[in-house]
């Protein structure tokens, strides 16, 4: 049986991917834009939290100023972008991912470079200090269902409605006299404030952050949860985060050397992506449809 | 200003080799229209056969890079009947066939990873000195870098334009119904492109392994700047990726010389910032159809 410390931070680490997730998810499966900036925006969070905190600022500031900077961020990728279809957003927002992710590595005044930033410290809300796992456990399950809560309502929404009728057929949602650009726009800087959330929790529970996680690896690892969840799903990508985090990460107490590790992650994923892609390509836990009044397929096209 | 011509000259050298892997992209996408991330993936492959026949078997190098060449044809077909066709069968949408293949570009960097280990791997060439040129410095290897890419673009252009095969490919990607009709194979031809994409990829990994190091990384970096001098070039067209490579080459060698001082960490980002420039300005590439790539 596994020791209840490691249960308790692997939970720590599956609330914090499914904050990914669902923000993921507002992008991904409901707009049908297929972004592979996350880990990126992740990191933007990440290191400015990491940042502001060493600085001396309070957690309520640098939390804030990280999902504020994410947004921020987001609309500076989605503006040359978001007019761009299927494949060349995703190779787009790939290339600025990786300019980030670069100047991460490289600004080295500010961010250490491949060093990272150590000795970020734990966050203090009301007096109370969540050092412990178990304390911010219970934080960042607080965070995580405010996040869902919020996807939730987002995705059935006349807002989601107009995102998911842009997933279906921009042309027509446009013909309609809706600004998609504008929606879209929204959906990506909403989605990147999430990811910048993420990362301030992320910062603050590991308490050292370097760029090697926030590479296209770990976006890719973000795609997969997404799309095995069910792509429009929020339940689906919770559920889903704690299925692959519990096995990222309990992967890594099987005592094998790190670069093993990470081999084995690697191959297992892609072959489990490349099944779900041939099988079960609408994820395990599809997205709930609409059920309309009218008879007929109350489906609609099938987008994935 | 003095450094320019060798900067010229380093570019050339990237852009010839980048072209031989921007090749695989441009011909896959111009029949299946979907980037083929794993080209790198076998690229680095390519590479790790030819060292691992040439180092640990003791075969000649030139023996060892084209059994590296059959073997990785017969990968990339073998990951086309795998991972790919499945999804033609179903008519998967456009985008999980991109997902596909970025689940493929993994799984095989990490069985690499797995199999060789994370630390880089070196040629053991012996030691030859450079050649100087006027104002610029080049090695042999870069030389033949050169040599090697100007031929088999020859000779694919040749395959391309002179023979039967050549016509079959050129007939699938401008119209697949018209050639079926015609009662051409299209799933013959597609793995005959995976196979000659995979070939020039494994060459393309073999040269920038001499030139400099191996890594399990190596397939990501040729993956993203084959792919980027597509798009620069203009999605699908076998020309564009050549002129594309070439671009690539010199801005980051450029760029990097003169906006960051030199800095080589940078070049990725350079990389990345000229495809960025092309995708805002224009967004089909400097030889693509116009309209394809934007919604609007």
């Amino acid at each position: 049986m596994l020791p209840t410390g490691v249960v308790i931070h692997v939970l720590v680490f599956v609330c914090i991917y499914a904050i990914l997730a669902v923000g993921l998810n507002l992008i991904m499966g409901c707009a049908a834009l297929f972004t592979i900036a996350n880990a990126a925006l992740f990191g933007v969070g990440a290191y400015t939290s990491a940042l502001l905190a060493l600085a001396g600022y309070p957690f309520w500031v640098d939390f804030l100023a990280a999902v504020f900077m994410a947004g921020l961020i987001s609309f500076l990728i989605g503006w040359p972008t978001l007019n761009l279809v299927g494949d060349y957003l995703a190779v787009a927002t790939m290339g600025l991912g990786e300019i980030l992710v670069s100047v991460f590595r490289n600004w080295d005044a500010v961010t250490r470079g491949p060093m990272g930033l150590p000795g970020i410290p734990p966050v203090k809300v009301f007096g109370v200090v969540f050092d412990q796992p178990l304390k911010f456990l219970f934080l960042s399950a607080i965070f995580l269902l405010i996040a869902f809560l919020i996807a939730e309502r987002l995705a059935y929404s006349p807002f989601g409605r107009v995102l998911k009728g842009i997933r279906e057929d921009e042309v027509a949602v446009n013909s309609l006299g809706k600004n998609t650009f504008r929606f879209k726009m929204w959906v990506f800087i909403i989605g990147g404030a999430f990811m910048g959330g993420a990362g301030s929790l992320y910062a603050h529970y590991v308490g050292f952050i370097d760029p090697s996680s926030f590479t296209l690896w770990n976006a890719f690892f973000l795609w997969l949860i997404v799309i095995l969840g069910g792509l429009g799903s929020n339940i689906g990508a919770v559920l889903a985060s704690l299925a692959f985090v519990g096995i990222r990460e309990s992967l890594r107490f099987l005592g094998l050397p790190g670069n093993i590790t990470a081999a084995i992650q690697q191959v297992l994923f892609g072959v489990i992506l490349i099944v779900i892609m041939i099988y079960a390509p609408r994820g395990l836990i599809p997205e709930r449809k609409y059920v309309t009044r009218y008879k007929g397929n109350a489906e609609g096209r099938q987008s994935l | 200003m003095q450094a320019l011509p060798q900067l010229i000259a380093n570019g050339l050298v990237a852009g010839s080799m980048y072209s031989l892997a921007a090749i695989g992209y441009a011909m896959v996408y111009s029949i299946l229209k979907f980037p083929n991330f794993a080209n790198g993936s076998l690229a680095m492959i390519g590479a790790y056969l030819t060292f691992v026949m040439f180092t640990q078997l003791g075969m000649n190098v030139v023996i060892a890079l084209i059994l590296s060449m059959l073997i990785s044809a017969l990968l990339g077909v073998l990951l086309d009947r795998v991972a790919y066709r499945p999804l033609r069968a179903r008519r998967a949408p456009k985008i999980n066939v991109l997902i596909t293949a970025m689940a493929a570009s993994f799984t095989l960097d990490g069985m690499v990873l797995l199999l060789m280990g994370a630390e880089y791997h070196r040629f053991a060439f012996p030691v030859v000195r450079g050649v100087r040129l006027g104002t610029i410095f080049i090695t042999p290897v870069q030389i033949i870098c050169i040599v090697v890419s100007v031929v088999l673009m020859l000779a694919l252009h040749f395959l391309l334009t002179r023979t039967t095969i050549g016509k079959s490919i050129r007939a699938v990607a401008d119209n697949p119904e018209l050639a079926a009709i015609n009662g051409l194979n299209s799933e013959n031809v597609i793995s005959v492109v995976f196979a000659l994409g995979s070939i020039l990829a494994a060459v393309a990994g073999t040269l920038i392994g001499m030139d400099t190091v191996l890594s399990p990384t190596m397939g990501f970096a040729i993956t993203i700047r084959g792919f980027a001098a597509c798009v620069l070039g203009g999605l699908g067209s076998i020309n564009g990726a050549i002129l594309g490579s070439i671009i690539m080459g010199m801005g980051e060698n450029l760029g990097v010389w003169f906006l960051a001082g030199g800095d080589a960490r940078w070049k990725i980002a350079f990389a990345y910032l000229i495809m960025m420039l092309i995708l805002l300005f224009r967004p089909a590439g400097i030889l693509g159809k116009k309209g394809e790539a934007r919604v609007f």
